[in-house]
C-alpha cells in the first residue's frame, strides 16, 4: 500500500480530455453522459433537446383541441394516440437533456417564463378537422426531415431517442396523408377544408428548419460538433423536393406562385419565406403563443398541489 | 371454439408489444374478421342494447378522460390518462359494432348516411336520450382528486362485471370482457395509486381527495339495479346481474379508500335504473355537443 496521497490518479488535464472528445467527434462515435465533453458542446445540447422537448409538448395542443370532437371513433383513437405519442417524445427528450445535467421542472418552467424557445409552428391555430390531417403531413414530415439526421446525433441518449422518436413521425405523417386523402374522395366542403388547411399551414411548414443558413448564428458549431448534422436550407429543400409530389398525388396547390422544377438540378425553386412573420412568430407573438404557454402554466400551476402530494406520499413512505 | 380464436386474434392485433403508442397499433374496423352471428336463444334487440350500456359507459368516460390532454399534472399522467382513454375507445368500438351488427341502431340510422360505419352512427348520430351510460360516467370531471375517484369507481365496477362477462353465451362480449379485464385492472390500479397519494399525501390534496369521494359516492346508486333487458340477458347466460357485483366493487372501494386514510361514506340506497334507460343530466347534452358537432355539421362526408 502506497501512502494515500499518492494513491490518487493524476486528474486528467483538460487538453487530453478535449483531445479524446475531439477523436471522437471525428471517428463520428457516439458521446455517453458519462464522458467529458466541452462546456459549449453540453450547454448548446441542452438547449437544443429541450428546445425540441418544448415542441414536443407544446405540439400536442393544436391538435388536441380536435380529440374531442374528432368526426369518427377512428380519427378519435388515432388523434388520441398520436398526442400521447407526442407527450411521450417530449418524456424521453426531457430525459436525454436530464442525462447532461438539466432537470424537467427547470426546463418546464423556463418554457413557461419564455426563456425557451419552441418551433413556431405550433403558434397557429387549428380551424378545422382538415388542419389534423395537414398537421400530420406536413409538420410531421417536415419534423422527419429534420429528425431523421438527428439518430446519427454525435450525442448517444439524444441519437436513441430520436430513433423512437423518427418511427412514430412517420406513423403521424401516414396517418395524416391517409386523413387528407379520405377527405378528399369526400364532399366539396371537404376538399376546400384541406386546400384551406395547406394554405394557411405550406408556409410556416417551411419555417420549421429554421432561419436561412446566412443568418443562424448557432449553426456552424452544432454541425462541427455532430449535434446538428445538416444545415437549415438543406433541409428545407429536402423537404419541399419530398412534399411537391406528394401535393399533386393529394390534388391541392401549395400556395406558392414560383415553386417549379428546376431541371438542371431536378429540385424545386420556391418563393421567399416571409422571415418577418417568422422572426414576430418566434418571439412570441404568433396568433396562439399566449394561449399554448397559458395552457402549459395552467397544467402546471392548478395541478400544482398534485405533485406536492406524489413528493409528500414518497417521504413519507420512504425507507 | 374456433370463432371465439377469431375474436381473439382481431382483438389481439391491436395489442401488440407497444399496444399503447400509434405506432403498430391497428385502428381500423373494429369487428374485422369476427363472426357475429348470434347464438340460438339470444334475443338481438337485447344483446344489441346491452352492448350499448356498456358501450357508452366507455364512449363517455373516454370523452370525460380526454377533456384532461394537455391540462394532466404531469407528462406520465398524460401518456396514462391517454391509455386508459384509447382503452375504453377501443371497448366502446368493440362494443357499438357489435350493437349494430345485431340491428341495434335506433334513430341513429336514419340520420346518418349509409357511407358512415354502424360505430359511428351510434356515436355520433343518437340523441341524449338515446345514451345508455350510467349517471357515473356523465358527471363533469372536477379536480385531479375526484377524476381519480371516478375513475376508480367506474374502473372497480366494471373490472367486476368483465371479469364475469368472460363466460357470456356472446362470444362477441366474452372475447371482448376478456380483452377489458386486462385494461381495467389498470385503470382501477392506476386511480387506486393516486388516490393513496392523494389521501395520504398533503393537508390539501387530503381535503380534495376526500372531497372527491364524497361527491363521487352518491353517483354509485343506480350501479347495482338491473334494468329489464339486464334481467333477461342473465336469463339467457349473457350478462350479469350488476347486484351480483356489489360486494366485489364496495369492498375494494373500501379498502383503497381507508388505506388512503380517508373517510367512507355510506353507501347510497340502491336507485331505479336511470341512465340506463335514457334519462340524463344536462352534462351529458354538453358533452355530446362536443363529440357530435362537427360529425353532424358534414353528414354527408367521410373521414
Ligand atoms: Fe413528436
Ligand atoms: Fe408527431
Amino acid at each position: 500500500m502506497s501512502a494515500p496521497t499518492l494513491d490518487r490518479p493524476a486528474a486528467p488535464d483538460e487538453a487530453a480530455l478535449q483531445a479524446h472528445f475531439d477523436a471522437t467527434i471525428a471517428a463520428d462515435k457516439r458521446v455517453e453522459p458519462r464522458d467529458w465533453m466541452p462546456e459549449g458542446y453540453r450547454k448548446g445540447l441542452i438547449r437544443q433537446i429541450a428546445q425540441h422537448a418544448h415542441s414536443e409538448i407544446i405540439g400536442m395542443q393544436p391538435e388536441g383541441d380536435w380529440l374531442l370532437a374528432a368526426p369518427s371513433l377512428r380519427r378519435k383513437a388515432i388523434l388520441l394516440a398520436k398526442v400521447q405519442d407526442e407527450a411521450g417524445h417530449g418524456m424521453y427528450l426531457y430525459s436525454a437533456a436530464e442525462t447532461l445535467g438539466a432537470d424537467r421542472a427547470d426546463l418546464t418552467d423556463k418554457l413557461i417564463e419564455g426563456r425557451h424557445k419552441y418551433s413556431s409552428i405550433f403558434n397557429y391555430p387549428t380551424l378545422t378537422y382538415a388542419d389534423v390531417g395537414v398537421i400530420g403531413w406536413l409538420v410531421d414530415g417536415a419534423a422527419i426531415c429534420n429528425q431523421v439526421p438527428l439518430c446519427r446525433s454525435s450525442y448517444g441518449p439524444y441519437a436513441r431517442a430520436m430513433i423512437r422518436v423518427c418511427k412514430e413521425e412517420s406513423f403521424h405523417q401516414r396517418q395524416g396523408y391517409e386523413l387528407l386523402m379520405t377527405m378528399m374522395r369526400g364532399t366539396d366542403e371537404q376538399r376546400a377544408m384541406v386546400q384551406d388547411a395547406v394554405d394557411r399551414w405550406w408556409w410556416p411548414s417551411l419555417m420549421m428548419f429554421g432561419p436561412p443558413d446566412d443568418d443562424s448564428p448557432n449553426s456552424a458549431q452544432s454541425m462541427a460538433w455532430g449535434i446538428k448534422r445538416h444545415s437549415n436550407d438543406e433541409l428545407r429543400q429536402r423537404y419541399v423536393d419530398m412534399s411537391v409530389p406528394q401535393a399533386e398525388a393529394l390534388g391541392v396547390t401549395l400556395p406558392d406562385p414560383e415553386l417549379r422544377l428546376d431541371p438542371s438540378t431536378g429540385r424545386y425553386r420556391f418563393g421567399q419565406i416571409d422571415w418577418d412573420e417568422f422572426k414576430r412568430v418566434i418571439s412570441g407573438n404568433g396568433p396562439a403563443n399566449a394561449e399554448r404557454i397559458a395552457r402549459r402554466r395552467a397544467a402546471r400551476d392548478d395541478n400544482a398541489w398534485v405533485i406536492e402530494a406524489a413528493t409528500a406520499y414518497a417521504e413519507k413512505h420512504a425507507s | 371454439m374456433a370463432h371465439e380464436e377469431t375474436v381473439y386474434d382481431a382483438l389481439d392485433h391491436a395489442h401488440g408489444g407497444e399496444g399503447q403508442w400509434a405506432f403498430g397499433t391497428g385502428f381500423d374496423d373494429p369487428l374485422a374478421g369476427v363472426d357475429t352471428t348470434v347464438p340460438e336463444g339470444i334475443d338481438p334487440a337485447d344483446l344489441g342494447v346491452y352492448c350499448l350500456m356498456l358501450g357508452d359507459d366507455a364512449l363517455v368516460l373516454c370523452q370525460r378522460l380526454t377533456q384532461w390532454a394537455t391540462n394532466a399534472p404531469e407528462l406520465e399522467e398524460e401518456v396514462a390518462l391517454a391509455n386508459s382513454g384509447l382503452d375504453l375507445l377501443g371497448q366502446a368500438r368493440l362494443l357499438l359494432a357489435r350493437a349494430g351488427s345485431v340491428g341495434v341502431l335506433g334513430r341513429s340510422r336514419e340520420q346518418a348516411t349509409d357511407s358512415i360505419p354502424d360505430e359511428d352512427a351510434l356515436a355520433y348520430f343518437r340523441d341524449a336520450d338515446e345514451f345508455r351510460n350510467t349517471a357515473l360516467v356523465e358527471a363533469e370531471n372536477g379536480d385531479f382528486a375526484r377524476t381519480m375517484v371516478r375513475l376508480l369507481v367506474a374502473s372497480a365496477w366494471r373490472l367486476a362485471l368483465f371479469t364475469r362477462l368472460r363466460t357470456s353465451r356472446d362470444p362477441v362480449l366474452a372475447a371482448i370482457a376478456a380483452k377489458g379485464v386486462h385494461e381495467l385492472t389498470y385503470h382501477r390500479d392506476h386511480a387506486a395509486r393516486w388516490l393513496l397519494r392523494l389521501g395520504d399525501g398533503t393537508t390539501e390534496s387530503h381535503r380534495r381527495a376526500q372531497a372527491g369521494v364524497d361527491a363521487v359516492w352518491p353517483l354509485t346508486a343506480d350501479l347495482f339495479t338491473a334494468t329489464d333487458v339486464e334481467r333477461r340477458l342473465v336469463e339467457a347466460g349473457v350478462a350479469v346481474d350488476p347486484a351480483e357485483l356489489r360486494d366485489e366493487v364496495t369492498g375494494v372501494l373500501t379498502m383503497v379508500v381507508e388505506r388512503a386514510t380517508l373517510a367512507v361514506p355510506a353507501w347510497p340506497a340502491d336507485a331505479a335504473p336511470s341512465g340506463r334507460l335514457g334519462r340524463h343530466g344536462p352534462e351529458l347534452t354538453a358533452l355530446l355537443a362536443d363529440l357530435q358537432g362537427l360529425a353532424r355539421q358534414h353528414p354527408a362526408a367521410t373521414w
